[in-house]
């Protein structure tokens, strides 16, 4: 009976459709749970599990008019909410049911003040005198921990991070005090460390205000940093539903355990020298690319005749060696410099300090001189979707390079693609097909055909596993390393992830604002970091165990510093002091 | 800003002065003689000399340019060839007339286009949306003269709400300005719908939605001012739109604007007003984008002046 009062929303068999060209699908095929007063709910499962169609279903902002919910109830203080009309369902959102969403770049208003579309929240469902709407501004964004908060209010949303305006997000989704609070994917799209503020922060005034909160997400870390309850969703339907220890410590469906064992855990290859997969160790003898102080930086143009006023400090005076078979990995968070260094190394930004790829040097090769080098160094994207041409067979896509370098044609042609095709783990027939009909993982094991076609020394793989599910990453991630054991080919591996860095390389650069602060081998990055800044991404990570104890409030550790400067400003280069072996760590703390 | 207002008003210097270059070329390679249409059939060989000598029409192409170009930028346009009084004088007295016209066009665009864009963007795949579409495609691509005609014929003959034509009072406004603008509605309807469904598929406005807010508030306050951006930016490109349209219009209405003044000197090839009517228009053209340029930044704040 206790348990029965503290129920303060139940969803009984949901099924919410889509319309398609033949048959509606079912995107939600039957859910049920119950929500308790001041608790949080996981719900998880890999893209296309119907999750977040199941929080717009809740609250009433299905996609129309192709989506709808088909049957179910949600039963909310003794009424249907999927019975209700649009004008009193438009009355329960914002007042009961707020919401916040994945991508806090694109969520709010580019033309409207932060202050316009918090008020207009906070008086949605209420008439109150314009003081009293300002005061409850500021008091929400001190609640969020925004700092000057009145300037905050006549900014506009491209003026703050990402961070922040997720915390406005927050913000206004709770201006009108709901019950429940569902947060989809909430910090997705945000850098790891913002993330553990984020949570920590929703967690703090889950405790302040008493909501119950529905947290949808995809990584298991978070779920264990969140969860009371948890629900896994996979194709729609639930496969599995307990307590969050339950669920971590002893999940008795087989997807649920396959789903937390794709899980990377940082830490988990302590003890151990070499990526999780390699068979052996890098030649170190053979160097593949060699860059000396690396200095990218952009100019900012402005004043009246449009001078070269200020400029961006993108990366600023890194070395690092790669050697055949060996995975360097760049880790770092957005902005950091670490795609621009990547870039770099294909000449596609200008740059000073020296790189040699395959023993040549590569500054200032004009395009035709740089074809014979892009045989020996490719690179594979972030976004599977975008770096492919949809118009384009995937099999013309992976023989285009062949053909550019005149390297085969005909049947030989056909025999190379075919090979390519069956090394990724595809079927020589999807050749003739078109990229939109393959998955995320499929396309990313098409990009990595392509980047293998003209057999490269080099690839630099850019995010390249950062938009994939956990357990297709862990497949993407295992077929690079086999490809690695069987061709020597080495990899600049461009990651955010810790976790997945840590699984897959060799030797680990940590980036912070354009520069190296820690370089070393893996063991000794992640079993020994020295540095303040490494040991700071490291225990943001979230770690799916629910039994560790959550970690207290993560206070807001400011702006990132800015890496615009002035046209006279030039850095002091960054001195390093050997800890040990090669471990080397930037001093004093950038 | 002033950084950015001068170099703008540099670059429509230049852009002015390309179009004199042109439009002076093209009507000295022009077949059609000046002097013949001045001096009348009968005229003898020799009157028809002194008039081109008068005229200065006998001297090279490059002179009789730098002769205009040194007028020009003492404020002189010249005189007219045919009608005996002063180029700018002519358009002065009727370049209001036809200013008013073209603001009565822009409102009918927009009050038309956008009400239309809005309205089918919100109900689309439905009816309404099927037959304002068919609508603005009629009247994108029915020639003006023809929807002149037809308006005409329905709201002053058979109707006579609105005078057949003429000039004066609002009610002689309405058909010529909606003649005028019926082709820009149509544009901005397809553009406004197209943009506001776009627009109405932002994450932002979900999150609008997602505070509780009336469906108005949300298309109103959220949707609209995101979707009217790209319009702003074509009104601009409209009055150059207009330049062509206004001389049907101004003719089958009888509108004494500029059109007609065009027209009129076109036939007769009075070069000193052609000139002058281009010069005027690629000046209004060259301001009316340089004004959609500076209130874009006021529509959206991301949008800086470089």
């Amino acid at each position: 009976m206790i348990a029965e009062a503290a129920t303060l929303f139940e969803l009984r068999g949901l099924v919410t459709e889509v319309a398609s060209s033949s048959a509606p699908r079912r995107v939600v095929d039957g859910l049920s749970f119950t929500l308790e007063r001041g608790k949080t709910l996981c719900i998880a499962g890999e893209s296309g599990s119907g999750k977040s169609m199941t929080a717009l279903s809740l609250m009433g902002l299905l996609p129309q008019p192709m989506a709808r919910v088909a049957s179910g109830s949600a039963l909310y203080k003794g009424r249907d909410l999927f019975g209700l009309a649009p004008d009193a369902m438009r009355l329960i959102r914002g007042r009961e049911i707020g919401m916040i969403f994945q991508e806090p770049m694109t969520s709010l208003n580019p033309v409207l003040t932060i202050g316009r579309q918090l008020f207009e929240a906070i008086t949605a469902n209420a008439t109150l005198s314009a003081t009293e709407v300002r005061a409850r501004a500021l008091h929400l964004l001190d609640q969020v921990q925004i700092p000057e908060a009145a300037r905050r209010l006549t900014q506009y949303p491209h003026e703050l991070s990402g961070g922040m305006r997720q915390r406005v997000m927050i913000a206004i989704a709770l201006s009108q005090k709901p019950d429940i609070l569902i947060a989809d994917e909430p910090t997705t799209a945000l850098d790891v460390t913002v993330q553990a503020q984020i949570l920590s922060l929703i967690r703090l005034l889950q405790q302040e205000t008493g909501t119950a909160v529905i947290m949808i997400t995809h990584d298991m870390g978070v779920v264990a940093e969140m969860a009371d309850h948890v629900l896994v969703m996979k194709d729609g339907r639930q496969v599995e539903t307990g307590t969050a220890g339950n669920i971590f410590n002893a999940p008795r469906e087989a997807y649920t355990k396959a789903l937390l064992a794709a899980v990377p855990r940082l830490g988990a290859m302590a003890g151990t020298s070499l990526p999780r997969r390699a068979n052996q160790p890098p030649n170190s003898a053979r160097e593949v690319v060699a860059v000396d102080n690396l200095t990218v930086r952009f100019d900012l143009r402005g004043g009246l005749l449009r001078q070269v006023n200020q400029r961006v400090h993108a990366v600023e005076g890194i070395s690092f060696r790669l050697h055949a078979g060996e995975t360097l990995a760049l880790v770092g968070e957005s902005g950091c410099g670490k795609s621009t260094t990547g870039r770099a190394l294909l000449n596609l930004v200008p740059y000073t300090g020296d790189i040699s790829v395959n023993g040549t040097h590569i500054a200032g090769l004009r395009p035709d001189q740089m074809k014979p080098i892009r045989r020996d160094i490719q690179m594979i994207f972030q976004d599977p979707y975008a770096s492919l041409d949809p118009r384009m067979r995937v099999g013309e896509l992976v023989a285009e390079p062949l053909k550019i370098h005149r390297l085969a044609k005909g049947s030989e042609l056909t025999d190379r693609v075919e090979y390519l095709f069956r090394r990724v783990g595809l079927p020589a027939e999807a050749a003739s097909r078109y990229p939109h009909e393959f998955s995320g993982g499929q396309r990313q094991r098409i990009c990595i055909a392509r980047a293998l076609s003209l057999s490269p020394k080099v690839i630099v793989a850019d995010e390249s596993v950062s938009a994939l599910d956990v357990t297709i990453q862990a497949q993407v991630l295992e077929l690079m390393q086999d490809i690695q054991n069987e061709t020597g080919i080495a990899y600049l591996f461009i990651s955010h992830d810790m976790a997945v860095v840590e699984q897959i390389s060799h030797r680990v650069a940590v980036m912070y604002m354009g520069r190296f602060v820690e370089i070393g081998t893996r063991a000794q990055i992640f079993e020994n970091p020295q540095h303040d800044y490494t040991r700071k991404l490291m225990a943001a990570v979230p770690v799916p165990d629910p039994l560790r104890h959550r970690r207290g409030y993560v206070p807001f550790g400011g702006e990132l510093p800015s890496s615009v400067h002035s046209v006279r400003y030039e850095p002091q280069p960054a001195v390093y002091r050997d800890v040990g072996a090669g471990h080397l760590v930037a001093e004093p703390a950038i | 800003m002033i950084g950015y207002l001068a170099r703008r008003l540099g670059q429509a210097a230049l852009i002015l002065l390309g179009i004199s270059v042109v439009t002076f070329v093209l009507l000295y390679l022009l077949p059609a003689d000046p002097v013949r249409q001045i001096a009348g059939r009968s005229a003898t060989a020799e009157t028809v000399e002194n008039i081109r000598r008068q005229l200065g029409l006998d001297l090279p192409l490059w002179e009789q340019y730098w002769r205009y170009l040194s007028n020009l930028l003492s404020g002189n346009l010249g005189r007219s060839y045919l009608q005996k009084s002063e180029v700018s004088e002519l358009i002065a007295a009727r370049l209001p007339a036809s200013l008013l016209l073209m603001v009565g066009a822009i409102a009918c665009e927009l009050t038309i286009g956008l009400t239309m864009g809005v309205v089918a963007a919100v109900r689309r795949g439905g009816w309404v949306d099927n037959l304002l579409m068919v609508f603005s495609f009629i009247s994108v691509s029915a020639p003006q003269f023809v929807i002149a005609i037809l308006l005409l014929y329905v709201f002053a003959v058979k109707l006579g709400w609105f005078p057949i034509g003429g000039y004066g009072t609002f009610a002689h406004l309405v058909l010529p300005s909606l003649t005028l603008g019926l082709l820009g509605a149509g544009w901005y309807a397809r553009m406004m719908r197209s943009t506001m469904i776009e627009v109405l598929r932002q994450d932002y406005i979900r999150t609008a939605q997602s505070k509780g807010l009336r469906g108005r508030i949300v298309l109103f306050r959220h949707a609209i001012p995101n979707a009217i951006l790209p319009i702003v930016a074509m009104i601009g490109i409209d009055i150059g739109m207009f330049m062509s349209g206004i001389v049907v219009v101004e003719s089958v209405f009888g509108w004494p604007g500029i059109g007609q003044l065009a027209w009129q000197a076109i036939q007769r090839v009075d070069i000193p007003i052609i000139m002058g009517v281009t010069l005027v228009s690629a000046c209004a053209i060259v301001i009316g984008n340089l004004v959609a340029d500076l209130v874009a930044p006021l529509i959206d704040p991301r949008i800086k002046l470089r």
